[in-house]
């Protein structure tokens, strides 16, 4: 399978302030009750960004200022909870093509890794400083460059991580691994014979 | 060199070293549910492939499921398009479905070591989180997204780098009156909601070695709230005993072999851990949370924390915002805390002896006026043993309404949630905004017996004391 090779994203920011964000808040549990991903972007965050009468919260997302953003911004250990692939569907369905965070949790970095997402772990000071600018200015570019391991923007660069698997991944163009699996599938099914407890 | 029991599953079950490095695992048992296998299903299917060893897949219906209504079509339609799209994908991939006829359902977690299917020394996955429960066995269990499931599905492998293990050693003996729940709870309240990033947690000493396996699923099930996606204990002679005659455990000569084969796959003395952590059973009490997440727990003796005497500024921020949406008042004890829910089940606290112990001591009892309690046997197999043993009939007597098998209000997917901003004595395993199914109601995890105490007094409360257990 021939993916894009992910090298940099370029693009606006929004600073989703907050540590521990959860998969909960990210896409409530009620709108996983759906037989396919389509749609989800509409319910990202809903119950921070939405009134129960379908109105506006205020929210980063629904500032006028930061319409448009590609690249979101936010604290530590982003993505805890549930292991739900909506919460990072809905992230990339709404249009975010990648995430700059202290530290992300385990299973929701995999998650974003396999969708192409870059999750680019920074210093609590340098995340500071890109959400600054991007507050003076939100036309502000951020460029992620997965490839040099660094986040540029308005004349500045800060040093970023990737984790050497997932940025090797995403610049190779092999996030996604199931075409690789497959090759490995035959050699799996040898395995088999040694574990008694997989017999048909 | 002497390897931990983590290395030594790995290793059995690597097929190869992927090009970015990751490790193409074997995954020997595949455990799936309806909400996050129809899109991987549905991804197999575009892609043109086949369910590579559909032997290994076992399905169940959970975290959709009513648990006062058993007659479909059920009233929400998007839970019957969900229970009939999981029904046709087993059906049209050969994978065996614990649906509700069969007497089998209930939640994944509860399903698969309760019909012998979680066995030692294996690699398990699912799309759900609290995988890490099956650890208890002694197997690495991966919680997974839709796309891994995908992965797992087409080639029973998946992609996944190698964890560091950390080793929790709780020694000596824990009070009366403490329980699982607390000791994972206050192990999460030590080391963090992210501390276990990065590890697979080995929970090791004499507190382990005592604990029945219910109990040890009930640890290993929260190990992904403290950033752990992995969590296990060493099999023994407890973990054999209990999967001794279950229907897919191995019989006649293969169980000595099986026995043999599991016992080899426990840690060696002397092999190395990357992290070791020991804490004292006696330091452990009733835990509460008050917060917003697992790790924001105290003992019901303490009081909820004020950000105004709080120095760190995160812990500040973190305690400002869990108390804003908690609407409890900084400094003041959790003792006496009002409640308006009561909810016992989920994949932590909804098995036999959960059940058991609450009934033990809620006999005779009732629950406070004003108070909704719920008791949710997670699967339909531990509903039918309390049904023979009486225990069903004790909780209806003490005003519990005691339901069918399900994940039911610990996400709310189901039609069982809070309203509005009620206050929720549960002994589920997240206190996240919004969890219960209602964007503004509020969860307090602790022990079952904690929620049976809540729910007679109506108030948070201190079990030993409410129910006389003794020293």
């Amino acid at each position: 399978m021939a993916l894009e090779k992910i090298t940099q994203i370029a693009g606006r920011g929004v600073h989703v302030p907050g540590n521990d964000i959860d998969t909960d808040r990210i896409i409530p549990a009620r709108f996983m009750k759906c037989v396919t991903f389509d749609g989800l972007g509409e319910f990202l965050f809903y119950d921070v960004r939405k009134n129960s009468d379908g109105t506006d919260k205020p929210h980063p997302l629904n500032d006028p200022r930061f319409k448009g953003a590609t690249i979101l911004l936010t604290g530590a250990n982003f993505g805890c909870g549930s292991s739900r692939e909506h919460a990072p569907q809905a992230i990339q369905k709404y249009g975010i093509r990648a995430i700059i965070a202290e530290n992300f949790a385990e299973i929701f970095f995999g998650n974003c890794t396999t969708l192409g997402i870059p999750c680019a772990t920074a210093s609590r000071e340098d995340i500071a400083r890109i959400a600054a600018a991007v507050e003076a200015n939100p036309a502000t570019e951020v460029v992620i460059d997965v490839a040099r391991q660094e986040v540029r923007f308005g004349g500045r660069t800060v040093k970023a991580d990737f984790r050497e698997t997932a940025r090797d991944a995403l610049v190779n163009g092999r996030w996604d691994a199931i075409g690789e699996l497959l090759d490995g599938l035959p050699a799996a099914k040898a395995m088999t014979v040694k574990l008694p407890y997989l017999a048909a | 060199m002497p390897k931990s029991l983590f290395q030594k599953v790995w290793d059995a079950h690597t097929v190869r070293t992927l090009a970015n490095g990751q490790t193409q695992l074997l995954i020997g048992t595949h455990l799936i549910h309806e909400v996050t296998s129809p899109q991987a299903f549905g991804m197999v299917r575009d892609l043109g492939l086949k369910v590579a060893m559909p032997h290994r897949t076992f399905a169940t219906v959970d975290h959709i499921i009513p648990t006062d209504e058993r007659v479909e079509p059920y009233r929400d339609p998007l839970a019957q398009a969900m229970m009939d799209e999981l029904r046709k994908n087993c059906r049209d991939f050969g994978i065996t479905f614990f649906d509700r006829a069969s007497g089998k359902q209930g939640i994944v977690h509860i399903v698969g070591p309760e019909q012998g299917i979680t066995q030692p020394g294996t690699t398990i996955a699912c799309g759900d989180s609290h995988t890490s429960t099956h650890g208890a066995f002694g197997a690495i269990a991966f919680g997974i997204g839709t796309s891994q499931v995908r992965d797992v599905l087409a080639t029973q492998t998946m992609a996944l780098g190698a964890l560091k293990v950390r080793r929790i050693n709780v020694t000596g003996k824990l009070r009366p009156g403490v329980y699982a729940k607390d000791v994972i709870l206050h192990i999460i309240r030590t080391l963090g909601v992210n501390g276990g990033t990065g590890f697979a947690y080995e929970y090791a000493g004499e507190v382990f070695d005592r604990f029945t396996m219910e109990e040890r699923m009930t640890v290993c099930n929260m190990s992904i709230e403290g950033g752990a996606r992995v969590g296990y204990v060493n099999p023994d002679e407890t973990t054999f005993a209990y999967l001794k005659d279950r229907p897919y455990s191995p019989k006649g000569a293969a169980w000595d072999t099986a026995v043999a084969n599991w016992k080899s796959f426990a840690s060696e003395p002397g092999c190395r851990y990357d992290d070791v952590v020991n804490l004292r059973a006696e330091d452990i009490a009733p835990t509460v949370t008050w917060g917003i997440n697992p790790g924001q727990g105290i003992s019901i003796t303490e009081n909820i924390p004020d950000p105004a005497t709080t120095k760190a500024v995160d812990e500040k921020a973190s305690i400002e915002e869990a108390l804003a949406y908690m609407k409890l008042k900084p400094g003041a004890p959790i003792k006496g805390t009002k409640i308006d829910v009561a909810f016992l089940g989920s994949c932590t606290n909804g098995r036999l002896s959960d059940f058991q112990e609450v009934a033990k001591f809620i006999k005779g009892r009732h629950v406070a006026p004003g108070v909704k309690a719920i008791a949710v046997p997670g699967s339909q197999g531990v509903g039918m043993i309390c049904a023979e043993l009486g225990i069903d009939k004790i909780f209806r007597d003490a005003g519990f309404e005691w339901r069918d098998a399900g994940c039911s209000m610990c996400l709310a997917m189901n039609p069982d949630k809070l309203i509005g901003d009620q206050l929720c004595a549960s002994s589920s395993n997240r206190n996240f905004k919004g969890r219960q199914g209602s964007t503004t109601g509020r969860t307090l995890l602790m022990s079952p017996l904690m929620v049976a105490a809540a729910a007679v007094t109506g108030a948070v409360a201190d079990a030993r004391e409410v129910f006389s257990v003794k020293n």
